[in-house]
């Protein structure tokens, strides 16, 4: 073989509960960040439609100073950074870094879809004697959630991709376990192949997951 | 009752309501006419506070409705409106759309609640379309659904902001025989329309706007045969041909 590398598939049945064991704790940090992701969403995405101006400033300079850095950086900020100050576990980081980050994307979605929403609904409930609240949860939530999903599995999708940033300050995922398995073994093209599978997996499930979900949702219009 | 005194709004520096008076008893129907941008739909919305006003008052039922503590959300249990674009909800049923409200506002058990969503749908035609979204519905159909989710409520007041004018006129027809039908049973109604002929037949009076203010308000039959404004005359020869 070119540069001598012969390749040899023993190591993933050798390895394979590491590496599963690995898929395990990224779906765990993901799931994790994901919930935190979208309460920190929902919240922001609110209050950048809420008419109180300062609400609405604090929620757009969240939104717009994530968006406009790399989740790497934050990750380094958080953990490092934050990290000097207080003294912060490193699956914290991970997750509350990884959810606070994606929540600035959820609550463009969840802002974009609630305004998808024509006025005249807000109007007919409030009409009715509906409070804000009400109107909100019983007629508006419910028709932009059905537009926000698409949006947001995508979003979930990214995050479970971005969650292998964390190994970079030693979080445990699977992308942590995968190089420990290299540096055991020194099969690098085969782990790293047999990584991206387990990563395409996971994503292309949460995909159909949406995918079905959008059917059984679904509208006429 | 709806007393409306001398009601200002602004939309920036657009002056959309300027001063206007009406007067709407227990049990009348009046039908405020006039060409579009006269302020008509504004004054509809300002009546259930939908639209906030800038001067004057609106009294309805003993409440005034821009006062400071008013309970909105109480107040509009008590007054149906019915929107132009029917505004029906299109993830709920025709059934639904009629006992959300009741349901979630009213706090009413859902069986009564259906119970009596099923009486209004069925006394507007609309037995075999219960359970249809509004996207299934025609547009009459989806109008009548909408009369039904405001009577739902047991309204004391039903305000129409043109009810049939997003209809194709085949479908006209059924809504306005079903606002008749309304009438004739006593509810307090005002409707924003162009239909002079639902005007001369069912109304107690006719208000004509122009320019954010009420240029003429007659019986029917002064109205039409005798209006005292120069500009009512000159619509009215317009639109009765």
């Amino acid at each position: 073989m070119i540069a001598g590398y012969t390749m040899d598939w023993r190591v993933i049945t050798e390895y394979l509960p590491v590496l599963l064991y690995g898929v395990v704790l990224t779906l765990r940090l993901s799931v994790m960040a994901i919930i935190v992701a979208i309460v920190v969403g929902v919240f922001a995405g609110l209050c950048r439609i809420s008419r109180n101006p300062i609400i609405s400033f604090l929620a757009t300079a969240y939104v717009e100073f994530l968006r406009g850095i790399p989740l790497l950086v934050f990750l380094m900020f958080i953990y490092f950074g934050v990290g000097s100050f207080v003294n912060l576990d490193v699956q914290v980081a991970s997750v509350f870094g990884l959810g606070v980050f994606a929540g600035a994307f959820v609550a463009e979605i969840v802002r974009a879809g609630i305004e998808s929403i024509p006025k005249g609904q807000m109007e007919a409930a409030r009409s009715s004697g509906m409070s804000y609240l009400q109107a909100m949860r019983f007629i508006i939530l419910p028709q932009a959630l059905r537009r926000i999903l698409p949006p947001l599995a995508g979003q979930f999708i990214a995050l479970i991709k971005d969650s292998s940033l964390v190994s970079v300050i030693s979080g445990k995922d699977l992308t942590l376990q995968a190089r420990n398995v290299i540096i055991a073994t020194f099969r690098s093209f085969e782990v790293w192949l047999f990584t991206a599978a387990l990563y395409f997996i996971m994503t292309f499930a949460l995909s159909q997951l949406s995918h079905a979900l959008e059917r059984k949702f679904k509208i006429e219009h | 009752m709806i007393q409306i005194r001398d009601v200002v709004k602004r939309y920036g520096h657009l002056q959309v309501l300027n001063g206007v008076n009406l007067e709407v008893a227990d049990g009348q129907v009046v039908v405020i006419s006039g060409p579009s941008g006269a302020g008509k739909s504004t004054l509809l919305r300002t009546i259930n506070g939908l639209e906030p006003i800038h001067g004057g008052s609106i009294v309805v039922n003993g409440t005034n409705v821009h006062a400071r503590g008013t309970n909105l959300n109480k107040l509009r249990q008590e007054i149906g409106f019915v929107f132009q674009h029917f505004n029906l909800y299109p993830h709920l049923t025709a059934l639904q759309n009629v006992t959300i409200a009741p349901i979630q506002v009213k706090k009413i058990p859902r069986a009564q609640a259906e119970a009596k969503a099923k009486e209004l749908l069925t006394a507007l035609g609309l037995k075999d379309k219960m359970h249809n979204y509004p996207a299934q519905l025609s547009g009459g159909q989806q109008q009548r659904v909408a009369i039904a989710r405001a009577l739902a409520m047991d309204p004391k007041v039903m305000l129409f902001d043109e009810p049939t004018s997003a209809l194709d006129p085949e479908m006209i027809k059924e809504v306005l025989d079903a606002m008749k039908a309304l009438a004739g049973k006593g509810m307090t109604m005002v409707v924003v329309s162009h239909e002079m002929g639902f005007a001369r037949e069912v109304a107690d009076k006719v208000a004509f706007m122009e320019s954010g203010k009420v240029l003429e308000e007659a019986p029917p039959e002064e109205f039409f045969n005798n209006p005292q404004n120069p500009r009512v005359k000159e619509f009215l020869s317009k639109i009765l041909r």
